[in-house]
């Protein structure tokens, strides 16, 4: 046991070590562009031993009686660290060029470097137009599963042909949406609003209908109305089917944003950057503008999940996950 | 009020004194009054009876169970007296008053097959639920909830999750929640029908003296002889096709007091022996 | 062949399907007619300002009938009317020969194809994936997290980049669509074969064992066929996915075939008709395909001898 715990903390430590270190070395005037056959092996090396010490901690993790979220978190970051590294020294150690492929670090520091316009890229593209869009979508989409679900010829007419939908590439209304909205953040709203619209629609009608009889007939025992029901027994049951559509919409609503933006926007907005920056063939601005996309979708997917797990934590798929 | 009619019943004495045959009561007093009831569905391979001339009255404070084989209708006609199904003929009285009028006033407790917790609420939010929903004071329902937990020994379990409970402790928390707005009237669709024997006979102790203590009215559904005959002041014998009581079996001579060992006494087991006689009489018509 | 199957199955069933289906039929058409009618609606009140206008512009009358009539007509709508956009797509699939860089066909084809390669790839990865996920448990802690955190990047935003790049190593054509659409797909294949292939409950897994049964023997006799509904619904989703990286891959690269490429040059040239008509195209095939894996998986399984629900 102790042994295994020692192996695993040995082969952590000189992957990561290993990692920075070759990063280091693989920008030295006589690598960069030109590695030898040692740097390779070296990098494959590397690549062994983070293969070995993931499978390592993964057994841990699963040895574990109580799973702690640090554990389960390292195996995730270590196979990230490896794939980050191996990108910088393959596109470093080959002299990769960077139209093609720039190196991470290169990204990073572009990243830094330009701040001021990404942080103006973001509040265009996700505070003006993704927010809004995904908070009307999801609020339109449920307030009509809940009409749908109250008139019941509704539900039958209309939860098919949003089931059909919530299957289109719907995407395609965003030239439609500028025409009608103009350039600005209203029309990428829109074409946001529509997107989330019918998986929250969907999924709220599934949920709704997914209580049980005998639930149903408690509630008639207590001569319960309409509402009170709804209040106290179907809306609680069809929380987990919500979350599941405020999830699927968070990452519909920024790549809705993103590529509304290829159809025509004001000059500011990560679609936008990442469209023009692409012609003018300097990528590293592009995956900076990808990584922040990145970052804003797991941060925004990751609120989402987190405020699921508070709200149903009784739900058996989230206690398996205590 | 539903309080004021259930507290109008409470005043009848209990009625094992004078149920020694299996004579109906006085009309007038019955809690709850079936004649000649029928249920007929409509499937696609034709008309389905589930109860057909169905005749029963039960007063208040007795204890009734309904037994036979599966598709004699006994739940059938608990759902009926519970207003969760529509009879489509005969006559249907609870507290003198239609099915529907008494599940408005909240007349009676429905305890299902299933606990039918609901599982983001705890054990005491789950009690709280019918109180909620009738709209008792926050403070009244606190001390309500916490009575009847304790009744049923679940005192300790409150901030409990149902997940977090046993099969057993489950059942017994929706049988306080049935209780817990003080009905007359209890109704009992199979509620132990899941769990295992040793827990059955314990909850079926606690059934007992519960109902002694509190005088309530219970119909109680379950395939169990030895269940039926242990808990009853009364048991209604029903077989399939269609849906009908062939047998009404008394038990009060068991008397008020039954330690489990009763279930090996010779009345208990005579008892025993006529309903099961009952229930193979209406099992030959089957075949 | 129907009536055989029609005659083995109980006959409860098609007596309940039936029903079902009539029971759905009226409320489903209801609802279709209601957005055929606010559709025509709203292309009269969006149009009208422009069209009144241009009517009183050229002198025409503009009373009531006149102007209602000319909504219905415009060449550049703000919204075009049903029968307009019917039309357009009728040109589009037979007005011209299916080569023809103006037939709908065309472009319809261009963008299947990518669509149906990517898919092919991405489901074929996705199953892999879940079979590896299933059986080593180094694989699903490691990879499965990041499986979730590559959905969370906006690969759609990115797809024209990605084309920009494969096409710089000399990559173009069908492959760089097909890989944006696979990588779309792959996602809810992998993680719905994932649930199906442990779907089989303890039992039957334990039943397996009691045979001494090996990996492969539990997965090609117990686990596949109970991942099956699992892996359609995932097929289903994965499909409509594809078709959506497809036509986002084919915006802003200039991409001269495709009904992405349709799309944006509708939009450049304000041919509202015309982007209408590609939307609808689109959402056609995306029909299509999703009944077509319907199809698909009601085979698959009458040949299983299971009755599907």
């Amino acid at each position: 046991m102790s042994r295994q715990v020692n192996r695993t903390i040995i082969l952590s430590v000189a992957t990561v070590a290993g990692g920075l270190g070759l990063s280091a070395l693989a920008h030295s005037p006589d690598i960069a562009g030109q590695a030898g056959s040692g740097f390779w092996l070296g990098t494959l090396l590397l690549w062994l031993a983070a293969t070995l010490a993931a499978r390592d901690l993964a057994g841990l993790a699963a040895q574990q009686r109580k799973p702690s979220g640090l554990l389960a978190l390292a195996v995730p970051l270590l196979v990230g660290f490896l794939l980050v590294v191996l990108w910088e020294l393959i596109t470093v150690g080959a002299g990769v060029p960077a139209v093609l492929m720039p190196p991470p670090s290169m990204v990073a520091a572009r990243f830094g470097g330009a701040l001021p316009v990404l942080a103006a890229d973001f509040v265009q593209t996700f505070v003006k137009s993704a927010l809004p869009g995904y908070a009307i979508g999801c609020a339109a989409g449920f307030g009509t599963a809940v009409l749908a679900d109250r008139v019941p010829f509704l539900r039958r007419g209309l939860l098919p042909v949003a089931n059909f939908a919530s299957a289109l590439p719907i995407i395609g209304i965003a030239p439609i949406m500028v025409m009608w909205f103009g350039f600005d953040w209203p029309s990428k709203a829109a074409v946001v609003a529509v997107m989330t619209f019918f998986p929250m629609l969907v999924q709220t009608g599934a949920g709704l209908a997914a209580t049980g009889r005998i639930e149903r007939d408690l509630m008639r025992t207590y001569a319960a109305g309409y509402l009170t029901t709804l209040v106290c027994l179907r809306l609680p049951q069809a929380l987990p089917f919500i979350f599941t559509a405020l999830k699927i919409n968070a990452t519909l609503a920024l790549i809705g944003a993103i590529v509304a933006e290829f159809f025509g926007t004001p000059i500011v907005g990560m679609g936008f950057r990442i469209s023009i920056e692409a012609a003018r063939l300097s990528l590293d601005m592009v995956w900076a503008e990808i990584a922040l996309a990145a970052l804003a979708g797991s941060a925004f997917y990751g609120a989402i999940a987190l405020a699921e797990r508070a709200a149903t934590g009784w739900h058996p798929s989230m206690r398996a996950a205590r | 009020m539903p309080r004021a009619s259930a507290a109008a019943l409470r005043t009848v004495p209990p009625t094992d004194a004078d149920a020694t045959e299996d004579r109906a009561p006085e009309p007038a007093r019955a809690v709850v009054s079936v004649s000649d009831l029928s249920l007929t569905y409509e499937t696609a391979d034709g008309p389905v009876y589930a109860l057909s001339g169905v005749d029963l009255a039960i007063a208040a404070g007795e204890f009734v169970s309904f037994i036979g084989p599966s598709g004699c209708g006994k739940t059938t006609l608990l759902r009926c007296v519970a207003d969760l199904e529509q009879p489509t003929g005969g006559e249907l009285w609870v507290n003198g008053v239609s099915a529907e009028a008494a599940r408005l006033r909240r007349d009676y407790g429905f305890v299902f097959q299933a606990p039918a917790l609901y599982p983001w609420r705890t054990i005491e939010r789950n009690v709280a639920l019918p109180l909620e929903i009738f709209g008792v004071p926050k403070a009244e329902r606190r001390e309500r909830v916490r009575r009847y937990l304790d009744l049923v020994h679940l005192g300790g379990f409150a901030k409990k999750f149902p997940w977090q409970l046993s099969g057993g402790m489950q059942s017994r928390a929706s049988i306080a929640r049935a209780l817990c707005f003080d009905p007359q009237l209890l109704l009992m669709d199979e509620p132990f029908g899941a769990l295992d024997e040793i827990v059955r006979d314990h909850l079926n102790e606690q059934l007992l003296s519960l109902w002694r203590e509190t005088g309530k009215t219970v119909l109680f559904v379950t395939h169990s002889i030895p269940e039926a005959v242990y808990l009853s002041s009364r048991v209604v014998v029903m077989s399939p096709r269609p849906g009908r009581i062939i047998d009404v079996v008394d038990c009060s001579r068991l008397g008020r007091q039954r330690p489990l060992e009763i279930r090996e006494s010779p009345e208990f087991l005579a008892i025993a022996h006529r309903v099961r006689e009952g229930l193979r009489a209406g099992h030959a018509y089957d075949e | 062949m129907p009536m055989t199957s029609e005659a083995l199955a109980p006959p409860a069933r098609p007596v309940a399907r039936a029903t079902l289906a009539e029971g759905n039929a009226l409320p489903i058409a209801t609802v279709v007619l209601t957005i055929v009618i606010v559709w025509y609606l709203s292309a009269l009140l969006a149009n009208w300002t422009g069209t009144f206008d241009a009517l009183a512009r050229a002198g025409n009358p503009t009373d009531l009938q006149a102007v209602a009539t000319a909504t219905m007509q415009q060449e550049r709508p703000v919204v075009p009317a049903p029968h307009q956009v019917a039309a357009e797509l009728w040109k589009g699939v037979f007005g011209f020969a299916p080569s023809s860089k103006r037939s709908l066909l065309f472009h319809g084809w261009v963008t299947l194809s990518a669509t149906l390669l990517g898919f092919a790839i991405g489901a074929a990865l996705g199953i892999a994936l879940a079979i590896a996920i299933v059986h080593l448990r180094s694989v699903e802690a490691s990879i499965m997290p990041w499986i979730v955190a590559s959905q969370t990047v906006p690969i759609l935003a990115v797809a024209p980049i990605v084309i920009v790049a494969l096409g710089a190593v000399g990559i173009d054509g069908l492959m760089p669509k097909a890989l944006i659409a696979a990588y779309l797909c792959f996602f809810p294949v992998t993680v719905g074969m994932v649930k199906g292939l442990n779907a089989p409950d303890r039992m039957l897994r334990d039943l397996m064992r009691t045979y001494s049964a090996s990996q492969t023997g539990i997965l090609l006799r117990l686990r596949l066929p109970s991942a099956l509904p699992y892996l359609f619904a995932s097929l289903k989703i994965a499909l409509a996915a594809s078709l959506v990286g497809t036509i986002v891959a084919e915006l802003p690269t200039g991409a001269q075939a495709g009904l992405g490429a349709r799309l944006l040059a509708g939009s450049y040239y304000g041919q509202t008709v015309q982007i209408w008509a590609a939307l609808i195209g689109a959402a056609l095939l995306a029909a299509l395909l999703v009944q077509a894996v319907a199809l698909a998986e009601a085979a698959t399984y009458r040949a299983m001898g299971v009755r599907s629900r």
